[in-house]
């Protein structure tokens, strides 16, 4: 039975790409069939994080409108095979992506695919909204800071009343995504904790990933943070994240770096 | 460092700020936010409360606050009349 998720946050910049492309990532290695789907038209970025903008010819606008074929437009990952990325037009804005056109791919996808991961774009203006629409999953990717918490909490209002979902009285799956966080300064109380978040939320924790350079580093080599650097910290957060989606109960913990003596003598980067 | 810093500093931890400014904020913007199920269901609620209360006292519309406060549990309805000053005094007497 395929799966639609959704990656939103309402807030910009608090790992939305970054979280779709790890987590498709993380899915697609552990041998599930994998579509990411970039919804951010006129902004597109998930090509370039993911490596494949230079392989990018037809994209979902041109599928919606029906000048491309969905196997024409899907790019299939070079180092995971069981990974592929639809690509958002750069020149077009969202206003061509029509309701029915996009219900028409979404079915299309979930016949091809075990999971559709659609990347929302931020705000909350149609865009997000026809992102949002077809999920039964969703990610709420937040940030441990005042502005992407409320955000979050009207995201969540959002997934509650405009999806088909709602629609048809029946509730979205909600999962918390707490990212760039740090336990050093949680713990010295100058950031807000995984427990005020969640209390604040009221939603279940998905994972916790943490403050980290090797997401920048990833980004820069146009990889997934899973496949970049499957060792590190955040990948290991996101790895565990996907196995908790695919419905393995899991203990979520802060991640900290666990360096042996040799280690720290021979401080190496990754 | 930090056990002498807290004793000199001695002011509030900025990340409890945080959390507190964010549950009465959004309290309030679930309660009044527009879009959402909870809140057409809040409006009916405000509405209706309202025609009881106007049945037998005068009251002012804002001086009526309804607030559905969400946990993982269980969610909390909140209603809070403000009653004016000489019907609180018949009662006494």
């Amino acid at each position: 039975m395929s799966k639609v998720l959704v990656v939103t946050s309402g807030k910009g910049g608090v790992g939305k790409t970054t979280s779709t492309a790890a987590l498709g990532a993380a899915l697609a290695q552990s041998g599930q069939n994998v579509v990411v789907v970039d919804f951010d038209v006129g902004l597109r970025n998930l090509d370039l994080v993911m490596g494949a903008e230079r392989r990018v010819v037809f994209d979902l606008i041109n599928v919606v409108q029906g000048d491309a074929r969905l196997s024409q437009a899907l790019i299939r990952d070079k180092r995971c095979e069981t990974l592929s990325i639809l690509p958002a037009s750069q020149t077009r804005d969202k206003d061509a992506l029509t309701s029915e056109g996009v219900a028409r791919v979404m079915d299309e996808l979930r016949e091809k695919f075990d999971w559709v991961i659609c990347d929302s774009p931020a705000g909350i203006e149609r865009g997000a909204q026809l992102a949002m629409y077809h999920a039964d999953m969703a990610v709420i990717v937040t940030n441990p800071e005042v502005s992407s918490v409320r955000d979050s909490d009207r995201i969540i209002g959002l997934l509650d009343s405009k999806t088909k979902k709602a629609e048809q009285g029946e509730k979205v799956d909600k999962h918390l995504l707490l990212t760039r966080y740090d336990p050093a300064r949680a713990a010295r109380k100058e950031m807000l904790s995984v427990e005020d978040v969640l209390e604040i939320l009221s939603i279940p924790l998905l994972g916790i990933v943490p403050e980290s350079e090797d997401v920048l580093k990833s980004s820069n080599v146009g990889a997934p943070v899973t496949l970049a650097a499957p060792t590190s910290l955040p990948a290991r957060a996101y790895f565990e994240a996907a196995r908790r989606l695919s419905g393995e109960k899991l203990e979520v913990s802060v991640p900290v770096e666990k360096r042996g003596f040799f280690d720290w003598l021979f401080k190496r980067d990754a | 460092m930090s056990f002498l810093a807290n004793i000199f500093a001695r002011r509030q931890q900025s990340s409890s700020v945080a959390k507190d400014r964010l549950q009465i904020l959004l309290a309030h913007e679930r309660s009044s936010g527009g879009e959402s199920g909870e809140s057409d269901l809040i409006r009916q609620l405000h509405k209706e409360i309202m025609e009881v209360i106007a049945r037998h006292v005068a009251v002012d519309q804002d001086k009526v606050q309804i607030k559905v406060d969400r946990g993982s549990g269980c969610s909390m309805l909140e209603i809070d009349v403000e009653v004016p000053q000489e019907l609180s005094g018949k009662r006494a007497s």
